[in-house]
């Protein structure tokens, strides 16, 4: 074997992994919180008011950067699951599944910002238009592969099936996000692009783009605590997992009696 | 101060918006910490019981 892939052989042992997530994991959470922190307090007090929408533009830093992340965590999800499907390494099942619930969740609270912003702007809740209906779609997908995960009572059969379904619903990825030209929606079009001019001034698009950049680093602190927790549960039964389950217990025990 | 929470008349929109952010992030972070207390004890009550019938575990 060549060094890249024992490299990756050991980064992919289960115990090497919990080792190395858990170290990186406080940290992601920690430097997510604080640019988190300063990109509200850039959205919320620093960038101007909005001539058309007035302030209630001001939920984009929250909508947006929640959306990218649904999507994002999709597509990780699915390039996890077809790794698991296809090599079976145990890492990429666990890294499919733990991935599901994060997703899931930046997904719930896009649709209800959205839902919030919708209200003073549009004059309703919610509309079935392309958009919406298939942002609402994807939050189902989470949730299948979520329900299937744990319907299945062995862990590395659940993880595949789950795994099948992730990659069937990729389809719905690229629709929802080209669903705003390829329908006319209620919903606007693009208003940040990575290439070209954006539709929005340089005072609104830092909180956004910072935003962007904290939720990406919450959504790995994120997976990192559930992969290791996941892979715990699927190695109950090893040395490793044992050793970290009594260590675990002498700490416990050493906080009680001081 | 009462200014900045009106938004413009708008705060009844943003504030709850943003607390459903917030919320959901923070339980988001919670959740596997709990789950991880529980899988851990479940991992010792696994060992002790394999302790008791007197198995090599």
């Amino acid at each position: 074997m060549n060094a890249l892939t024992l490299w990756f052989h050991k980064i992919g042992s289960p115990p090497t992994f919990y080792r190395i997530a858990g170290a990186f994991a406080p940290w992601l959470f920690g430097v997510a919180l604080v640019l988190g922190a300063i990109a509200l307090y850039g959205g919320l007090v620093m960038a101007p008011r909005d001539y058309q929408q007035g302030d209630a533009y001001r939920i984009i830093f929250v909508h947006v950067p929640c959306a990218w992340m649904g999507l994002f965590a999709y597509a990780f999800m699915a390039v996890n699951a077809f790794i698991a499907l296809v090599w079976r390494i145990k890492l990429s099942e666990i890294l499919a599944m733990a991935s599901a619930p994060v997703g899931a969740a930046f997904t719930f609270v896009t649709l209800v910002t959205g839902s919030i912003w919708g209200k003073p702007m549009w004059g309703t809740w919610w509309t079935w238009d392309a958009r919406l209906t298939s942002e609402l779609v994807l939050l189902f997908l989470y949730l299948g592969v979520i329900g299937l995960y744990h319907a299945i009572e062995d862990r590395r059969q659940a993880a595949r099936a789950a795994s099948f379904l992730a990659l069937i619903g990729i389809v719905n990825v690229p629709i929802v996000h080209f669903s705003v030209n390829w329908w006319n929606t209620l919903h606007q079009g693009q208003t940040v692009r990575l290439m070209g001019e954006s539709h929005i001034t340089g005072a609104m698009v830092w909180p956004l783009l910072l935003m962007a950049l904290a939720t990406h680093i919450w959504f790995f602190a994120s997976v990192f605590a559930r992969s290791r927790v996941g892979l715990l549960e699927l190695e109950g039964g090893k040395d490793w997992a044992r050793e970290v389950a009594l260590a675990d217990a002498g700490d416990a025990m050493v906080t009680s009696h001081v | 101060m009462s200014d900045f929470l009106a938004m413009g008349g708008y705060g009844s929109y943003i504030w709850p918006a943003y607390a459903v952010f917030v919320v959901v992030l923070a339980i988001d972070a919670i959740a596997p910490r709990l789950r991880r207390k529980h899988v851990l004890a479940e991992i010792r009550g696994k060992l002790k019981r394999r302790q008791a019938r007197g198995a090599t575990p």
